[in-house]
Formats: C-alpha cells, structure tokens, sequence
C-alpha cells in the first residue's frame, strides 16, 4: 500500500479508538473539565477532531482518486 | 387565553408553516418516480447537507436522548460517540455506492441490491425488511410527536389522541410534498432546533443551578454513579457501548432512507465533504443531555423519561416558548417521519410489489401505489405507538439491530469480488432472525453485549464463509450475466 493510503487509514482509526474502544479509559465523572463530566467532555472534544481527522483524510485524496475509473487513466 | 390555548396555537403556527413551505417547494414540479424520490439527483453539498441533517435530529435526539440522559444516565453517551464514527464510516461508502447509483439510475437500496447481485428475491427481500424496519423509526417519530402534543396541551389531550392528531399531521405532509419539499423544512425546523437545543440546554441549568458547572457539580455529589455506565442500567457497561456503538455507527447509511438520500447527491465528492463536515452537526446534542441530567435533580420520578424534556421546559418557561419548543419538536418528528414514510412507500411499491409480482407496471402506477402505502405504513405505525410502552431511544436500536444486517451485503458487495448472492442470502437471513429472536425473548443485551451487533458478527461469518463455498460457481454464471447486461 501506498504511504498516503496507510496514512488515511490510520487517520480514520484514530477516532474509532479514541470515541469507542478506549471508552474504560475516559468513562469517569472525575476530573469535571469545563464544568463538564471527564467522558462527556472528551467525547464533545473528539466531534471537531473527527472531522478534522476526515478532512486530513479528504486531503490526502487517496479515495477521491479511486472512486471513478475513468478519472484514474486520465491521471 | 389559557396557557394550553397559548402553547397550542403557536406549536400548531408552526406545523402549519412548514406544511406550506412544504407543499410550495413541491409545486410547479412534474412530480415523477425520480423527482419525488431523489429530487433528480441534483443536490449539491448544502441541500445535501440540509436532508441528512433533517435525517438526523429527530425526535430521537431532541426528546429520546434527554429521556435517556434522564432515566439511564451513562449509556446515553453512545448517541454522542455514533453520530460522531458514523460519518467516518460514510466517507468510504457513500461515494462508492453513489457511483454505482448514478452509472444505473437507481433509486433505494433494493435497487443497489439488484444491480450488485442481479437477483430479483434477494432485491425484494431487502425491500420488504426495510420497510419492516422503518416502521419502529416511525413509530418513534409518531411517539414523540404525540408526546409533544400532549405537554403543550397541559395534558389535555390524551396520549392516543395525541398520535391520532400526528398522524394526520405526518400522513397530509407527506402527500403534498416529494423529497426536496423535506429538504427546504429542514431550513425551519433545524434553525429552530438549534434556538431550542441552545435556549433550554443552556437556560435550564442557569435557572436552576446558576450554570452548567454547579448542575454537573450537585450531579456529581447526589448520583455520580449515574453518570458514568452502566448508569443506571444493570447490563450496559462498556462492552455495550463499544458494542452498540460498533452496531449503530456501521448501521447509519444502512436505514433505506438514509440510503436512498445518497442518491440524491450531486457528486461523489459532495458526499466526501460532507462526510467531514457532518459531525459538528453532533456538537448541539449535549446540549439536550444537559436538560435530561438536569430534570433528574428538577423533576425527579418520571415515569416516563422521554417527558422529562418537555416537562422542565414546561414548569420552567412562559407557555409560548413551550409553544416555540412543542413547534420545533413537532417538525422534528414531521420532517424524518415524511423521509422515512417516502423511503418506505417507494420501496413497497418498485422493490417488492413491481419486481417480484406485476413487472409491468409503469412508473405512474408505482408512484401511485408509494402513495397509497403512505397511509398503510403510517397507520402500522400509529397503531404500535398507541400500544407500546418501549422508550424512544429503544425502538431506534430495535431498528438498528435489524437495519444492519445489511451492511454486510452492502460492504462486501462494494469491495469483495468473491461474494455470492447466496452469501448475502444467508448471511441476512441469519442476522436478521438471531437478532429479532434475542430482542423478542428479552435477550438485548446479552452478557453485556447488543444483541443486534451479536446478530451482525454472525451475519458477516455467515457471508464470508458461504460466499467462499459457493464463489467458484457463481463468479462465472455472474461474469455471463454482466457481459450479457453491458452489451
């Protein structure tokens, strides 16, 4: 696989860790961070850093490319 | 006037509102099988944006997840977590399958169905599932609204008249306007969500508690179990939210509405976008928890969680802005409902009726028959609200649990050469049944596990392995048929 392709993928991993499978981690009242519950805050947190994780994704134009083919042979 | 009268008539102000924005966008248009279902397929990112949006606040959020902020504390985290993955999800799909859709004009699931496998009972078998499916979503909008209209009134009108009245609501909407009709209300019910998410999630805690740090700090002291999971659940730790999450968060383009939206897009690229944009949309949501976490210290012992929103709002502010809240809720239920009873009607009529019994009918007479199973679809619904007690947010994983099992099909078919329509078949069939059985014998979760991701692990190993015994076979019987269908 092409680095920019491996890039991508870990890119979009990185917020399935961290919303889902980390959730034993973060999933306590305690330190209250902007007034907020420790696990209500770090998932209102990862909303802006999933999009720009996809956006970095979106840049990285692995997909866009592979989609259509006819675009491909133009390239 | 008295302060039901007051709430009443502006809550009604605005039904009407948006029925005539509704019924004005539609006009003037031909309205035929790829207007009133895809809307021509030329929505560029904001109408698209606009129409998943509409898809996404439903009633759901707005009273489901404050009643379970409300009455199980924790586990109502998942909603934030799935509506934050599933657009990461979305990106990789979505413009695969809009390729697809656009190359074969289709216009639901069933038909993608369809043109991947090119069999015509494995297509209507999708079909009828998904209407089966959408009928809980529906039944959830039909709850909401009902509940709405109950609270505005000061419990005046009664529960099952209050469904009566929106159903009539839903079932009117829906007739006079196709697809883009839905995508112009969502304009006025999200700006009015948005004033409403924001004035109660913030304006509650500050009346009360003097902020939203001082609520979470009393929370905290009195019942700082409940928030964390399980809450106040016995079974939904964490292997329940990583479970649900998994399940809700692969399941979201999985809905036949949400699926057939794709199709509206103009681009591949446009959905792309709107992939990376759609999850701030989730940042108002917490807001909604605030009032649910906030009712549990103001009106405390419920019996009925999804109230609680409306009930604080209630005893909170003057009775025209419950009038504001009860207009915005209702177009909330209205807007989703009116896509999902489209959705539903379309796929009756073209992917289960015309395909697998009258192949002659033509496009009218589809378009006619999607119509009159508007109404036949919204009264199941109606009659599953009047007679059951499930919470909001229950009857939505109940729908995930079966939408889902799609996924399989979908994925592999978009990026596993070897899988086989028998594959799909099997797999499907398998899901969907171990996953109604546990929910119907009570079994959700299951050792702290969501019956329905249980049900969809199941399904892609039944797929897989299926798909491999009988691959050899079908690769060139397939091989044939696309030669035969290019040519």
């Amino acid at each position: 696989m092409k680095p920019a392709r491996v890039l991508s993928l870990i890119l979009t991993a990185i917020p399935f860790i961290a919303v889902c499978f980390a959730v034993p981690l973060w999933d306590r009242v305690y330190p209250l961070v902007l007034g907020l519950p420790f696990n209500l805050f770090w998932l209102m947190a990862w909303i802006p850093l999933t999009s720009l994780c996809m956006w970095g994704v979106y840049r990285l134009g692995e997909w866009r490319n592979s989609v259509p083919p006819s675009r491909e042979k133009s390239r | 006037m008295t302060p039901s009268l007051i709430a009443l008539s502006i809550t009604g102000f605005i039904v009407l509102i948006g029925a005539f924005i509704g019924i004005y966008a539609g006009f003037r248009r031909q309205m035929n099988l790829e207007q009133w279902a895809v809307a021509g397929r030329g929505f560029g990112l904001i109408l698209v944006w606009l129409l998943m949006a509409g898809e996404v606040y439903t009633t759901f959020a707005f009273l489901g997840a404050s009643g379970w902020a409300y009455s199980r504390g924790g586990p109502t985290l998942y909603i934030v977590a799935y509506l934050t993955l599933c657009y990461a999800v979305s990106f990789f799909i979505l413009p695969k399958i809009w390729e697809v859709g656009r190359e074969h004009r289709l216009h639901t699931q069933s038909d993608f169905f369809l043109q991947r496998y090119g069999n015509r009972y494995l297509a209507g078998l999708v079909a009828i599932l998904g209407v089966l499916f959408i009928i809980p979503y529906l039944q959830l909008q039909l709850t909401g609204l009902g509940i709405i209209v109950q609270v505005a009134s000061f419990d005046g009108i009664s529960r099952s008249a209050a469904i009566l009245i929106a159903f009539a609501i839903v079932a009117g909407f829906v007739l006079s306007s196709g697809i883009r009709a839905v995508a112009w209300v969502s304009v006025l019910k999200d700006s009015l969500m948005l004033i409403a998410a924001f004035s109660i999630g913030i304006g509650v805690p500050y009346h009360y508690f003097g902020g939203v740090r001082p609520l979470f700090r009393a929370l905290a002291q009195t019942s700082p179990q409940h928030l964390t999971m399980p809450g106040s659940t016995a079974s939904m730790g964490h292997s329940w939210f990583i479970s649900t999450v998994l399940l809700t968060s692969l399941g979201f383009y999985m809905w036949p509405h949400a699926f057939g939206s794709i199709f509206s897009a103009k681009s591949g690229d446009t959905l792309r976008r709107n992939a990376v944009i759609m999850p701030l949309y989730t940042i108002t949501l917490p807001l909604l928890f605030f009032v649910g976490f906030a009712a549990i210290l103001i009106a405390p012992g419920l019996k009925n969680g999804d109230m609680a929103l409306l009930t604080v709002v209630r005893s909170t502010f003057p009775p025209w802005f419950l009038g504001l809240v009860g207009g915005a809720g209702a177009l909330t239920a209205m807007v989703p409902a009116a896509i999902l009873i489209l959705a539903a009607g379309t796929l009756f009529a073209k992917n289960f009726v015309r395909l697998l019994f009258l192949p002659s009918m033509s496009d009218d007479a589809v378009a006619k028959l999607a119509k009159i199973m508007v109404a036949v679809v919204t009264a199941l619904a109606m009659y599953f609200a009047i007679y059951s007690s499930s919470t909001l947010v229950g009857l939505l994983l109940f729908g995930y649990a079966g939408v889902t099992q799609f996924f399989p099909g979908v994925v592999f078919g978009l990026f596993w050469k070897r899988v086989t329509t028998m594959g799909v078949f099997a797999g499907l069939l398998t899901g969907v049944a171990l996953g109604m059985w546990l929910f119907f014998t009570k079994h959700d979760p299951y050792h702290g596990w969501n019956a329905g991701f249980l049900a969809l692990c199941m399904n892609l190993v039944v797929t897989a392995i299926v798909s491999l015994v009988t691959s050899s076979k079908e690769i060139a019987t397939h091989e044939l048929s696309s030669a035969v269908s290019c040519r």
